[in-house]
């Protein structure tokens, strides 16, 4: 049986996108209009934060983080509950760069605009940088590697409030210290009369409403239960705001007979391809406590990649390293001396990378790795290993080296050893957060939809994640996402209003 | 209730473990039931075809050896069981490097989120942050007003 429902406006996702919507649209409660978020996932009680591997994984990420591309080469991290991928990332905040946005040519996206609202949401969600005293030594290495090799390391901004070093950021915060949706903009949504109903999964799109399935809480799993009966449900709405982020706007809008014609949906997914490399250093430091991401090294616009300290859990670190073995584990056994770096490489928009849906309406992600891309993996991974040495690591662990460790005395054949050669897909570890595009913003004829996340000749449905964004952002896109977001709602705020 | 994925595999998956991290060699009973129930919950979550890909990969794997070495991969002395995972690693096929990155991957999530692997690699992250770690007198220089920043 379905019940039949209505709201004034439903919203889709709780992330990033769905939170800052949520949270601009509360006002609008107390003039009589019903605010209904659906989330997927569940929301998790405080003490579930248990910060152990094993146990976070399912209850945070989408396939537990082992969501695959088509073709199996790369891993997409996205978070699935409460606060969407807010709650897992590690609360960096960077506002987005000028000749991005500029690059986009959306009409009528201004950068002033971009870059105030960024900052609006970088003073809600209290963005500070960290004092170096709280800074590890995994930090500081990568900072003064960066500095004997010539490069000049930037502090990354912060969403954090008492954080007391854990380095659990990637697994949900045990402390409540990061400032994601889930502990900002909804609840001051919710305070002001928005519904937030988890565990609702919407199945598709028809004119004016939602079809949705509110599952019962598996035994034995986390998060509370649904507010509502598990069931169907079929929402009518007013207006619809889809903000299930790049792959879960894609997909519902996708199997959804209304929109699936859309000129472009799908298209234009671009993400940031990554490989994880660590370093052995000759004692103990600290590196799994501290906040794990303090510095970072931009060269996305002069080589299409950026380095970012980072600290994995010791699954995530095995799994990330190329091959297996002897090598392998004697690595592993040196967590206590490892540093750890992120690649991230850049991608541009091109044809063929895209989303899709398989026969049961499932997100289908197709991706294959440009030359440029491999290039500034492999660019980037050399820096590394620059980085690492000059650091004083005694061994690097490269993915695209073959053998990937490279001892202290290889250190002068980097160019050598590190080469293109060895990207040898599905033999290497490739992951990527920060997944982008799908429903890109752009002319009417080109984009989705329009500067505001109006879905061309859908008047009923907006936009308003990282699906919107026509082309790589090359930044951690939270801000941007809340950023175009607000726009959106704003949009919306006005055109009900008059 | 669905069946065990392994049983069917269970010294081939071994064998394959033993390869990948080789202080599997030395995992007790009790070590080995909570690595193959990792492995057997996270296959659990993925579709059925998935499972039936990895068993037949796993078969692959078995008898991949006997016309060169005249063994099958379970039987297989160590440098010759990393000879053909490694052959097989570097296949000029996408779907066989698949198949080992996956099987590896599934033997390194079974292992290494065990807690007392975990401790045993040296891993302390804690929820109690720097706070542990000046208690340990490690990190003395951390105030409480850091702390709370």
């Amino acid at each position: 049986m379905t019940t039949e429902l209505a709201a004034d406006i439903v919203v889709i996702g709780s992330g990033a996108g769905g939170g800052a919507v949520a949270e601009a649209l509360a006002p609008m409660v107390a003039q009589g209009v019903r605010v209904l978020v659906l989330e997927q996932g569940a929301k998790l009680e405080d003490h579930e934060f248990t910060g152990i591997e094993a146990d976070m994984a399912d209850a945070l990420y989408e396939d537990g983080g082992g969501f695959l591309t088509a073709d199996g080469t790369m891993t997409l991290a996205f978070g699935r509950l409460y606060g969407g991928s807010t709650v897992v990332y590690t609360g960096t905040s960077l506002v987005a760069p000028t000749r991005v946005i500029r690059k986009w040519s959306v009409p009528g996206l201004d950068y002033r605009d971009v870059e105030r609202r960024s900052q609006k949401f970088m003073a809600d969600n209290h963005v500070h940088y960290l004092p170096r005293v709280l800074v590890n030594e995994n930090n500081k290495l990568f900072f003064n590697g960066c500095y004997k090799a010539g490069f000049k390391a930037e502090q990354f901004p912060l969403n954090l409030r008492g954080c007391r070093g854990s380095s659990l950021c990637n697994l949900g915060c045990p402390n409540a210290a990061k400032m994601g949706t889930h502990r900002v903009q909804l609840p001051n949504a919710e305070r002001a009369g928005v519904e937030v109903v988890t565990r609702a999964e919407v199945l598709r799109l028809e004119e004016r409403t939602a079809l949705v399935r509110v599952h019962d809480k598996p035994p034995g799993t986390k998060g509370l239960p649904s507010t509502w009966a598990p069931g169907e449900y079929r929402i009518g709405a007013r207006m619809i705001i889809a903000c299930g982020g790049s792959i879960g706007t894609s997909a519902l809008l996708l199997r959804s007979a209304v929109t699936a014609q859309l000129k472009g949906l799908g298209e234009r997914f671009t993400c940031h391809p990554a490989h994880i490399l660590v370093a052995e250093h000759d004692r103990d430091i600290t590196n799994d406590v501290g906040h794990p991401k303090s510095y970072y090294l931009d060269r996305a616009e002069d080589e299409g990649y950026v380095l970012e300290t980072c600290m994995y859990f010791p699954f995530i670190t095995a799994k990330n390293m190329t091959g297996f073995g002897e090598e392998h584990s004697m690595l592993m056994r040196a967590f206590p001396r490892l540093q750890m770096i992120l690649v991230l490489a850049c991608d541009k928009a091109v044809p063929g990378n895209r989303i899709t849906v398989d026969g049961n309406g499932k997100a289908v992600v197709h991706y294959t790795f440009t030359p440029e891309v491999v290039r500034s993996l492999v660019a980037a991974t050399r820096t590394s290993a620059r980085i690492f040495f000059a650091a004083g690591a005694l061994r690097v662990h490269a993915p695209t080296a073959d053998p990937p460790l490279i001892d202290r005395n290889g250190a002068y054949r980097l160019d050598d050893l590190v080469h293109e050669g060895n990207f040898q897909t599905g033999r290497i570890s490739i992951s990527a957060a920060h997944l982008m595009g799908g429903c890109a913003m752009g002319p009417e004829g080109v984009g989705v939809t329009d500067g505001r996340g109006r879905v061309y000749g859908v008047p009923w449905l907006r936009v308003a994640d990282s699906s919107l964004f026509p082309d790589s952002l090359e930044i951690n896109p939270y801000l941007t996402v809340m950023a175009l977001a607000d726009r959106v709602a704003e949009t919306v705020r006005e055109e009900w209003n008059s | 209730m669905q069946t065990s994925v392994l049983e069917a595999v269970r010294p081939t998956f071994r064998a394959v473990a033993h390869v990948v991290v080789p202080e599997t060699r030395s995992l007790s009973a009790g070590g080995w039931t909570a690595l193959e129930a990792a492995v057997e919950r996270a296959l659990a979550a993925r579709p059925a075809d998935v499972r039936n890909q990895l068993v037949t990969f796993l078969h692959l794997i078995e008898y991949l050896p006997m016309p060169r070495f005249g063994a099958r991969f379970s039987s297989l002395r160590d440098d010759r069981a990393t000879a053909v995972l490694r052959w097989l690693e570097h296949s000029k096929l996408l779907l066989i490097r698949r198949g080992v990155w996956g099987l590896r991957t599934l033997v390194m999530l079974g292992y290494y989120t065990q807690p007392e692997v975990q401790h045993a690699l040296g891993y302390r992250a804690h929820p109690d942050g720097w706070t542990r770690r000046r208690r340990t007198g490690e990190h003395s220089i951390i105030s409480p007003q850091h702390a709370a920043s």
